[in-house]
């Protein structure tokens, strides 16, 4: 019987995730939350505060989303995954979008079924070691112990790097970033690699920062992105459009300060209006109301203002725009035109 | 020589199928059986027909392909470009390796706790039941984080071992290093070896066999042998003459000696773990993983053995023990003679089921990771694939087959030990 009940369990998760591949805007609006799957905490992306309110970049994307679809920034449900779990998750329905450094592969676009819908950053897999270990070159950690999350890119990259290289390594496999930094800080592992930005996040939460230096190799790409699952390409033109939304708007100028005003009526800039919805009917294509990039803009300002406030030279974070800059400032961050 | 009589053989009607008490049961027998395969005829081909839809058809061939993840403790030789059915095979051994050290250790304590909470003295059975108490009422979960945390909080990471006055010493004249990452400890090698047999060619189950322990094991076996020999042959000669000859050093002799020159010629010696770059290197390196998980296992499933055990033997009526006493046995040979050979009869079948559940429980071995088979091929290999149902159902094909394999095996010794009714 045993057997029954868990085929039976397949069955349903399987009629869950057939059902809702079909019509996630519909579910969204009808639940009045949006579902959106983050990290266990990872400051600066997406952790939740001492009010249990929860706040980072990647968290932004989400709120953006909520924003566009429902109105209202506040109607997320923030579902924790781990790098194991979350693919599970955005399959099964248990999440519509997850956002949660997520590096887009082909494998994960062709074999898992997800959408990816744009790259909110553009990362690159680091090394973290304590000053302590007198290491300045990752191509000097041969035998060292290696701290990495499992289910991840990084843990395929390091594989390959270091077999490249032709040096050995001591992997420690570990499930959530808060463990991998005790083990870290313990001394179990002499390394520990993630994206670099995570690195640098993780690195702001420890007691010493100064201690710990990130080294210079960058051994893989990483373009972080929220992913949708294949099959409901209307609700993967919202979560994408919200996103270049965004993105746009620190292009244009529009941030969250000014926006009301632009909004209020047509301005000169055809483009702005087109995203504001005072001009065409760009909201009405994809199923929302002409304010919904308004919304979306407003529930934590433009792409460049949610970098500054979660991971910019300003917070403890203290990354640099680098490659996640706008393209018409040497960057990577370009988002199609709103027409 | 019996007729057999059927009186009305061409009155059955099929309403007697319902009405006919002699038929009844039989026909809600089939008709339910009839259902029970509908349902799960339905239940499959509804979940296959869902996958498809979703284009995920079921498929084993991400089996053959590279892993491309490395796995930290293996007993057999890998590297990231084997294929998933390797990394799911070093994982198997590893689930393997974790359960049989646990089972035995297990067993080993748990008699021990088990007999010691019936002693008379009452600080030790007083003890033994804040033992028991304390870890069975706790989840195994728990003692294997709480043993890890210790672990790594307590012992000194490799690099305090460095420098003119390292904060930390290896112990036992620097054979042993005892560290935040794990054991490092000496391990036995041969100067002389006679090298590997590698098996299976280049395939996925691949292995290669130590000629050098071959030869050492074959050799200790046979030494075992003839020292039972003798110890027969002076069992024959108590039980004809009264008197039993003095064979002990004959015994040692015949054991210890040819084993002793087997390994001199092979050229044994102990390798020692140095501090080496970041690491210690060479010797037997027990990972902190293996040992928070073989240790709360063990602590874990001893504490319900030691119930069992105690079960078993109170379950010997007290008239053994007293005629033991009055035929003049002293107390532990009125234990080892009398009482633990009636009390195995009541100990193993729910002893049986404990060696399971240490077994299946071994597969919460990644909460501290320990790369076990439900990390390598339900971890990793699911999460790099996407292939949860075919990976989940492997998965539990396999825990199915250990766990048989455990009661089969058991089910055949308790045979061979119960108690035989004439």
């Amino acid at each position: 019987m045993k057997k029954t009940v868990f085929l039976g369990a397949l069955t349903v998760a399987g009629l869950a995730a057939g059902a809702s591949a079909a019509a996630t805007l519909d579910d969204v609006k009808a639940r009045g939350k949006l579902n959106c799957g983050v990290t266990t905490g990872l400051v600066g992306f997406a952790a939740p505060d001492a009010n249990g309110h929860w706040d980072g970049f990647d968290v932004g994307v989400c709120r953006a989303v909520a924003a566009a679809v429902l109105g209202d920034a506040e109607a997320v449900e923030f579902v924790p995954t781990t790098g194991k779990t979350r693919f599970t998750a955005l399959a099964s329905g248990e999440i519509d979008v997850l956002a949660r450094n997520t590096t887009w592969t082909l494998s994960r676009d062709v074999d898992l079924k997800f959408t990816f819908v744009g790259v909110n950053y553009y990362d690159g897999q680091g090394f973290m070691v304590p000053k302590g270990l007198g290491v300045s070159s990752a191509k000097e950690l041969d035998g060292a112990t290696v701290c990495i999350q499992t289910g991840t890119t990084t843990e395929l990259n390091l594989a390959d790097f270091f077999r490249a290289n032709n040096m050995s390594y001591e992997p420690v496999p570990i499930e959530t970033n808060a463990e991998a930094q005790q083990q870290y800080l313990a001394g179990a592992c002499d390394v520990y690699t993630t994206d670099a930005s995570g690195l640098a996040a993780t690195r702001a939460s420890f007691e010493a920062p100064a201690d710990h230096i990130l080294l210079p190799e960058i051994i893989s790409k990483e373009p972080l992105g929220p992913l949708v699952r294949h099959g409901d390409n209307e609700w993967g033109d919202i979560v994408r459009w919200s996103l270049n939304a965004l993105i746009s708007a620190e292009e244009l100028g529009v941030t969250s300060a000014n926006i009301g005003e632009m909004a209020a009526a047509a301005g000169d800039n055809p483009e702005i209006n087109r995203i504001l919805g005072t001009e065409g009917n760009l909201g009405e294509m994809l199923g929302l109301d002409a304010g919904w990039a308004k919304a979306a803009i407003m529930a934590g300002g433009n792409y460049g203002e949610l970098f500054e406030k979660n991971i910019g030279e300003n917070t403890p974070i203290g990354l640099s725009r680098g490659l996640n800059a706008q393209w018409k400032d040497g960057g990577l961050i370009y988002s199609p035109p709103f027409r | 020589m019996t007729t057999t009589t059927d009186p009305h053989p061409e009155s059955f009607r099929l309403s007697m199928l319902i009405y006919d008490s002699r038929y009844r049961s039989m026909t809600i027998q089939i008709v339910a059986l009839i259902g029970f395969l509908l349902l799960i005829g339905w239940l499959i081909s509804n979940t296959a027909q869902n996958l498809i839809t979703l284009g995920k058809e079921p498929s084993f061939g991400f089996m053959t392909e590279p892993a491309g993840y490395d796995i930290n403790q293996r007993l057999l030789d890998y590297n990231s470009q084997d294929s998933h059915l390797r990394a799911a095979l070093i994982g198997l051994l590893n689930t393997l390796l974790v359960a049989v050290m646990g089972c035995i250790a297990a067993t080993i304590i748990g008699v021990v706790v088990g007999v010691l909470r019936l002693s008379n003295n009452w600080i030790v059975s007083r003890l033994m039941a804040v033992y028991v108490e304390g870890f069975r009422n706790v989840p195994v979960l728990l003692w294997i984080v709480f043993g890890m945390a210790i672990l790594i909080e307590t012992l000194p990471p490799p690099k305090a071992f460095r420098g003119e006055n390292p904060e930390a010493s290896m112990l036992l004249g620097d054979s042993v290093a005892l560290t935040n990452r794990g054991f490092y400890v000496p391990e036995p090698l041969f100067s002389r070896g006679l090298g590997d047999v590698h098996l299976l060619g280049n395939s996925s189950l691949r292995f290669d066999v130590s000629l050098d322990l071959i030869a050492v094991g074959a050799v200790f076996l046979a030494s075992i042998l003839i020292s039972g020999l003798i110890g027969r042959r002076a069992n024959a000669i108590q039980n004809a003459t009264g008197d039993r000859p003095t064979v002990w050093f004959w015994r040692l002799g015949v054991v210890v000696l040819p084993t002793v020159l087997v390994l001199w010629i092979l050229g044994f010696y102990l390798g020692y773990p140095e501090l080496k770059g970041f690491n210690f290197k060479g010797g037997t390196y027990m990972r902190n993983s293996l040992i928070a998980l073989w240790a709360a296992l063990s602590l874990y499933t001893a504490a319900f053995i030691a119930e069992i055990v105690r079960a078993g033997i109170l379950a010997v009526s007290k008239g053994q023990t007293e005629a033991a006493n009055a035929l003049g046995l002293r107390p532990r040979r009125t234990m080892s003679l009398v009482i633990l050979p009636q009390a195995l009869r009541v100990i193993i079948p729910p002893l049986i089921s404990n060696y399971l559940n240490l077994t299946k429980n071994s597969s919460l071995a990644i909460a501290v990771g320990y790369m076990d088979i439900t990390g390598t091929l339900g971890g990793i290999t699911l999460n790099q694939t996407g292939r949860e149902l075919e990976t989940l159902l492997m998965l539990m094909l396999v825990y199915l087959i250990i766990s048989l394999t455990i009661s089969g095996v058991m089910n055949w010794y308790n045979e061979s030990v119960k108690l035989k009714e004439r």
